[in-house]
């Protein structure tokens, strides 16, 4: 009888906490005006070259920056400095994904009113960063042409868990034989309604849809200011 | 090195430390551990399993079992106006009527339901 179990029923999500921390992150970027995007791909994507062009191509109208998240280096801070955007570098050592609580720390000392987007490029890993909530406004999932156009049936969560699609290195599409159709059946397949956009970095097709897209997220709500 | 089981690592600390607060409010030893995991939450079972023992070394629930309750996704589909069920993390569509839907109501679980206290 004394070693009997009893059942305790609860309902505790294991993320809490980071959810909890992105939330109010999400709330912080609203009030500080600043929109927020981050980057998902799997390693070698293009990932940096993207946002490399992003920054760059922003920086006349808006206020941009970007936080980076490595496993071990700084290569990619120093390919984004040179968009003069202010960067920041996220080592994570062992951790393969970024968390919200790393997004705070690494803003310690931003001032985010002069901002008017952040980006926030995490680890290079089709897995692991799917069940983290950033705070971010918009999740884009990179997929190059060289990858395959199955990637999203192979990673159907981070596929499901982003807002939009963006295949890069369309320059290379003819050589590797990218199926065009395949892939958006496939990603459509996974994340029905998903826009798919179509941005080469180096030939700077498709940039305009993207920087498009991103504009549109700071349009003001009709009738109405965005808050501020 | 498989980034994927340090991310599993990662998210057994999180029970272990869920656990304990939890806990804290009973009297006596978790033995076991309650999870509903769903195929959305981006973590693999048998992951979680091993990492949880390394997880749990040490700690004040060390010895402690995690059971795993694998749900299903459900969606919303708005052409048959009803939840269902779907078979396959790569297909979001009705498996009614085949319409395609994103909504998804059920999946992204990663909670821990119970705890056995003895």
């Amino acid at each position: 009888m004394a070693n009997q179990p009893r059942l305790v029923e609860l309902r505790r999500n294991v993320l809490k906490r980071n959810d909890i921390v992105a939330g109010a992150l999400r709330l912080l970027f609203q009030e500080m005006g600043v929109t927020v995007v981050s980057l998902v791909s799997s390693p070698g994507s293009g990932k940096t070259a993207f946002l490399e062009k992003t920054l760059t191509r922003l920086q006349p109208r808006f206020r941009v920056g970007a936080l980076v998240g490595d496993l071990a280096t700084d290569n990619d801070a120093q390919r984004l400095a040179r968009s003069h955007a202010r960067v920041s570098q996220i080592v994570t050592g062992t951790v393969c994904h970024l968390e919200a609580e790393m997004i705070r720390n690494a803003l310690d000392g931003w001032s985010l009113p002069e901002l008017d987007f952040l980006f926030i490029e995490n680890v290079g890993n089709l897995v692991c960063p799917s069940s983290y909530d950033l705070g971010e406004e918009l999740r884009a999932v990179l997929l190059s042409v060289t990858e395959g156009e199955d990637k999203p049936l192979k990673y159907p969560t981070i596929f499901n868990s982003a807002d939009v699609a963006v295949v890069t290195k369309t320059d290379l599409a003819e050589a590797v034989e990218f199926d065009w159709p395949a892939a958006e059946t496939n990603i459509q397949r996974v994340r029905p309604g998903m826009r798919v956009l179509r941005v080469s970095a180096k030939t700077g097709a498709g940039l305009d849809e993207w920087l498009e897209l991103l504009q549109g997220l700071r349009a003001p709500a009709p009738g109405g200011t965005r808050a501020s | 090195m498989q980034p994927q089981h340090m991310h599993e690592l990662s998210v057994a600390m999180g029970i272990v430390e869920g656990v304990e607060e939890e806990s804290a409010r009973h009297d006596g030893c978790v033995s076991a551990v309650h999870l509903r995991l769903g195929p959305l939450s981006g973590v693999v079972k048998e992951a979680l399993l091993s990492a949880f023992e390394l997880a749990c070394a040490g700690s004040s629930i060390e010895g402690a079992h995690l059971i795993i309750e694998e749900v299903p996704i459900v969606v919303y589909c708005p052409a048959c106006q009803a939840q269902q069920t779907i078979g396959s993390i790569q297909w979001f569509c009705c498996p009614k009527c085949g319409a395609p839907t994103s909504e998804v109501i059920q999946g992204k679980e990663l909670e821990i339901v119970a705890l056995e206290i003895e």
